[in-house]
């Protein structure tokens, strides 16, 4: 049952990265997926869209972002233009779960 | 429950840090505690108005409605700041030079008193809307942990006010002598770092350029995240991997309130 709903999850976070835009989903409070790869050098859009009811904070130190997004709803942010390397993310409201890392090639 | 009092506790902190600054910067003027509760009572319906409203702002302007809601508020907050602070340049220089006068009340413009409750409301209704949503989101959660999550932020919240008042309750301590130079110093600080974020939250919308990014990495040496980094961040605005952007916002402002300020105060001096 969880490998199913996994696997939906993924579903959104494909058909919405377009050029130059990229995007993630909060699902039960991780991020899916939760290793992002985006080019170096150049800015980003990154859309993140929240399918849980609860509102989540989007923070890096990395990156050095941070954006609530609230339940059931999508918001973007601009990233970058980065250098190649690993950026950590998490959810601050569910810092136990919602953990990925962005990685710039 | 110690995690969500963390949550809390960190987004309460930097409102009740400048509540407690100007709290104490704006001792000895008539009405202050009435002005100060006032302005906390406007901020937190403010934060409740927000937090309902976040949805509609974070889909307006193609999803970076925060940023500029975040930056617009920062930005009306650093005027705000600065505009106090060189108006305190001259008072507090009075009130420094005789210091009987900080027992008694001293009489202030509406003015200054209006603008003194804005600035508090607006720190409160920023870090409060997130706070009430973090909160509400727990509300909502219908897990068993729920309700202990809740008395955690609860306590975070109040781990906050503590921490604002303790640094009240340490400056009110400082010689009057030294006591507004002090406090016009860390509010020159506080603005200063408002104005970096402020352009952080512009670059992270798309509405300006990064000019360099970032400006140096120290986050081996000082990370943001350690406790050392976080209370510089807190009270000077420092971060580990700027962008060039914020340097510029931050150095600007730094030296447009402090010519400001020696200009009212080298006034001051001047008999009338």
């Amino acid at each position: 049952m969880k490998l199913v709903l996994f696997a939906i999850s993924l579903l959104p976070a494909i058909v919405f990265a377009a050029d130059g835009e990229h995007g993630l989903t909060i699902k039960n409070h991780q991020f899916v997926p939760d290793q992002l790869i985006v080019p170096a050098g150049k800015k980003i859009k990154l859309t993140i869209a929240n399918e849980d009811n609860t509102p989540e904070e989007f923070e890096s130190y990395a990156l050095n972002r941070e954006k609530v997004i609230p339940g059931n709803s999508k918001a973007s942010i601009y990233l970058g233009p980065l250098e190649s390397g690993q950026y950590e993310f998490i959810g601050e409201f569910h810092e136990a779960t919602a953990r990925g890392v962005i990685r710039a090639e | 429950m110690l995690g969500s009092a963390l949550i809390v506790f960190r987004e309460t902190l930097e409102a009740a840090l400048l509540i407690g600054v100007l709290a104490a910067a704006s001792r000895g003027l008539s009405g202050r505690n009435l002005t100060l509760s006032i302005g906390i009572a406007i901020g937190f319906t403010g934060a409740l108005v927000v937090a309902g409203l976040t949805g509609y702002i974070a889909e307006m302007a193609e999803g970076t409605g925060q940023e500029l809601f975040n930056a617009a508020i920062l930005g009306v907050a650093v005027v705000m700041l600065g505009w106090h602070n060189i108006w305190m340049a001259r008072h507090g220089r009075e009130m420094a030079a005789q210091a009987k006068s900080v027992g008694l009340a001293v009489q202030t413009g509406r003015r200054e008193m209006s603008a003194l409750a804005a600035l508090i409301s607006l720190a409160v209704l920023r870090e409060g809307s997130e706070t009430v949503l973090f909160l509400y989101g727990l509300a909502m959660d219908d897990r068993a942990s729920a309700m202990s999550m809740f008395s955690g932020g609860m306590l975070g919240l109040l781990g906050g006010i503590a921490v604002g008042w303790m640094l009240y309750a340490g400056l009110v301590r400082i010689p009057v002598r030294h006591f507004f130079t002090v406090t016009g110093v860390l509010i020159l600080f506080l603005a200063a770092g408002m104005a970096s974020q402020m352009a952080r939250f512009l670059v992270q919308g798309d509405v300006i350029q990064t000019l360099a990014l970032p400006l140096w990495d120290t986050s081996s040496v000082l990370p943001i995240d350690s406790f050392p980094g976080n209370l510089l961040h807190l009270f000077a605005g420092y971060e580990a991997r700027p962008s060039g952007i914020q340097v510029l916002f931050y150095t600007l402002t730094f030296g447009v309130i402090l010519f400001g300020m020696s200009r009212t105060s080298k006034q001051s001096l001047q008999p009338t």
